[in-house]
């Protein structure tokens, strides 16, 4: 920055240092936590664990939580939370098996339609919040139980009596759009690399990784499209405004209920993305599905530098603690711990987080 | 003189039986600092929201640059050129400057996707801060990283950029030092110098007296006429405010500090 002559700098101010400035960034903490498990992982793990399949092992379970994370994220910068994500994803996942299995409809209407209904849910979670004023908190923590239960109902009236709906691989099977949601891409690309020696290839010559989930792009692209949308759009810096005082932000011309009401729809449609991908993977839905992703999310946010007051956060953060959580979920069975131990490594992480962007909190508003 | 851009005509405020403001005349022109001065509970907040949209007044009427005028809502009086800077300031601590100060009217580019254009509300930002003696250190600082004074200055300038011709400030120097309060004043001293007219809101009569060029008194919801700049002091200011004797026995009391 140039100083202009004419005003004296605040000689109390100290100019910042690079290191200072990168403290400042939201996803800090979590890029440093990859790097933590990363060591960890790579002293205690089997070295199975950063081959090519190890990694596609570990973020095939990050990127789907990832997404939910992600936009868990949008809506905690926001300054809500929702705690129906997980409810959401069993709940869109029925409405979707009920769609494809039972009505018999091709992806392109059934996969328009179950995002309209999550959309339409969403918009309900977020209508109520702002007519009753009501923490989002509460709001929500009614809906986990409501769609959890209305998805049981609903799956016991549609299969007679079961709670799990099958025959979702066989309704989907040669729907053009069934690669875009399940399966692996860039099969060709990675026969060619195992043709060539590049990758490991079992000895028929088939790649012992068939290509890149698909899950893990949807989760790559919902990252950059977040972030690309905080920072560089109107949008963003309304989400930032909303989430950092929505009095204020209202009083200066930003329509705080549509962003609102846009996130809660954002959450849900991010479920039912997961919802899609998950029950054609499985070929089938049930009433456990999703079960407690709403916490896992909004621990996702956290480790990913958001803030439980709203207005502070990032997308990519939240990305990087997706993989996190991937890497110690699947890292342990690399390991000669218990694998149950991974909740107990993941409230710490938690735990950490949270302090961690608190101190970081105060840093960057100065305050003392 | 000039025509005042903005003349309010005994106003008359009641809420349900409480009469809140019971006629108060008021007028600001272009390019002057209308000092409107009050005790706490005189109606000030009343008036400000009256004069800003918030409220409907019960009676009375509000010409604007000559034509009779009546706002529905702030958003009205905002988009007319009637900017208000409320004690809260609208801002947000953990947003960069520029965020908060183009928060709600960012400036965009791009073709099919409309994009924040944040090189140039960079820019403007540092400049418009500049002009009104801030040399911030970089646009994205965060607003809660700036002193009080500042954080004024930054709504202040925020205000004028977008085309404020009446400025009104709500008590901006209540919560300052001493040294920031002497740079909001110079600031509101620029904003007059660019023609903007100010309306200024403060019980302290000597933050009133080093800036204004008006003065106006609002006691138990009626002003009490308007006096210029060399006619009246410091002290029949205070009097007027107190409604009279009972600040003057106090003043006998402690010995004439007050």
């Amino acid at each position: 920055m140039t100083t202009d002559p004419g005003i004296p700098a605040d000689e109390r101010i100290k100019s910042e240092s690079l290191a200072t400035r990168l403290m400042k960034r939201p996803e800090l903490g979590a890029i440093g936590g990859v790097i933590l498990v990363t060591i960890f992982f790579l002293i205690t793990a089997d070295s199975a664990m950063f081959t090519l399949s190890g990694i596609m092992n570990f973020m095939t379970p990050a990127a789907q939580l990832g997404i939910l994370g992600i936009a868990a994220a949008m809506l905690m910068i926001g300054g809500e939370f929702d705690l129906s994500i997980g409810s959401m994803v069993a709940f869109t996942g029925l409405i979707f098996g009920v769609l494809v299995v039972n009505m018999g409809l091709p992806l392109i209407v059934a996969i328009p339609l179950t995002l309209l209904a999550a959309a339409g849910m969403g918009a309900l979670n977020g209508y109520v919040v702002i007519r009753t004023g009501l923490p989002s908190f509460i709001v929500t923590l009614a809906f986990l139980f409501i769609l959890r239960g209305a998805s049981l109902v609903g799956l016991k009236l549609f299969t007679g009596g079961s709670t799990q709906l099958r025959g979702v691989r066989d309704a989907v099977a040669g729907d053009f759009l069934t690669p875009i949601f399940s399966g692996d891409a860039f099969g060709g690309l990675f026969r060619w690399l195992a043709g060539r020696g590049i990758i490991d290839s079992f000895s028929s010559g088939a790649p012992k990784v068939p290509g890149i989930p698909v899950e893990i792009l949807w989760f790559i692209a919902m990252a950059l499209v977040c972030t690309f949308v905080l920072l560089r759009t109107p949008a963003g810096n309304w989400i930032f405004a909303t989430g950092g005082d929505d009095n204020a932000a209202a009083n200066s011309g930003v329509p705080v209920r549509r962003v609102k009401v846009s996130l809660f729809m954002l959450t849900a449609c991010a479920a039912a993305l997961v919802a899609i991908i998950t029950v054609i993977d499985a070929g089938s839905t049930d009433a456990r599905r999703g079960f407690m992703k709403e916490f896992e999310a909004i621990i996702t946010a956290v480790i990913g530098g958001c803030l439980l007051t709203g207005g502070y956060g990032s997308a990519i953060g939240a990305f990087f603690g997706a993989i996190i959580f991937g890497m110690v979920t699947i890292g342990l069975t690399y390991t000669d711990f218990d694998q149950d131990w991974f909740q107990v490594f993941l409230g710490g992480m938690l735990l950490l987080a949270v302090v961690f962007n608190n101190v970081i909190r105060k840093r960057v508003t100065g305050e003392r | 003189m000039s025509d005042p851009i903005i003349h309010m005509e005994n106003i008359k405020k009641h809420f349900g039986n409480v009469i809140a403001l019971n006629g108060v005349t008021f007028d600001v022109r272009a390019g002057e600092c209308h000092c409107l001065l009050g005790d706490n509970g005189a109606g000030k907040s009343t008036f400000i929201k009256t004069m800003s949209g918030v409220h409907k007044p019960t009676s009375g009427e509000i010409f604007f640059e000559g034509r009779p005028l009546s706002f529905d809502s702030p958003r009205e009086a905002m988009e007319a050129g009637i900017a208000t800077v409320f004690q809260d300031l609208a801002m947000i601590p953990l947003m960069s400057v520029t965020r908060n100060f183009f928060m709600g009217r960012e400036p965009r580019k791009g073709g099919f996707i409309k994009r924040f254009d944040l090189d140039t509300a960079n820019s403007v930002t540092m400049e418009e801060m500049r002009r009104m003696g801030i040399n911030l250190r970089a646009p994205d600082q965060a607003v809660g990283t700036l002193s009080g004074g500042e954080r004024q200055t930054v709504a202040i300038a925020r205000a004028v950029y977008f085309g404020a011709k009446v400025l009104i400030l709500d008590e901006p120097t209540s919560a300052l030092g001493v040294r920031q309060t002497s740079n909001v004043l110079a600031t509101i001293d620029r904003v007059r110098n660019q023609g903007v007219g100010v309306v200024f809101i403060s019980h302290n009569v000597r933050h009133a007296m080093a800036v204004g060029d008006r003065f106006t008194v609002l006691n138990r919801g009626q002003t009490l006429g308007t006096a210029v700049r060399g006619e009246i002091d410091a002290g029949a200011l205070q009097d007027l405010m107190a409604g009279g004797q009972e600040l003057a026995e106090l003043e006998g009391s402690l010995g004439g500090t007050v």
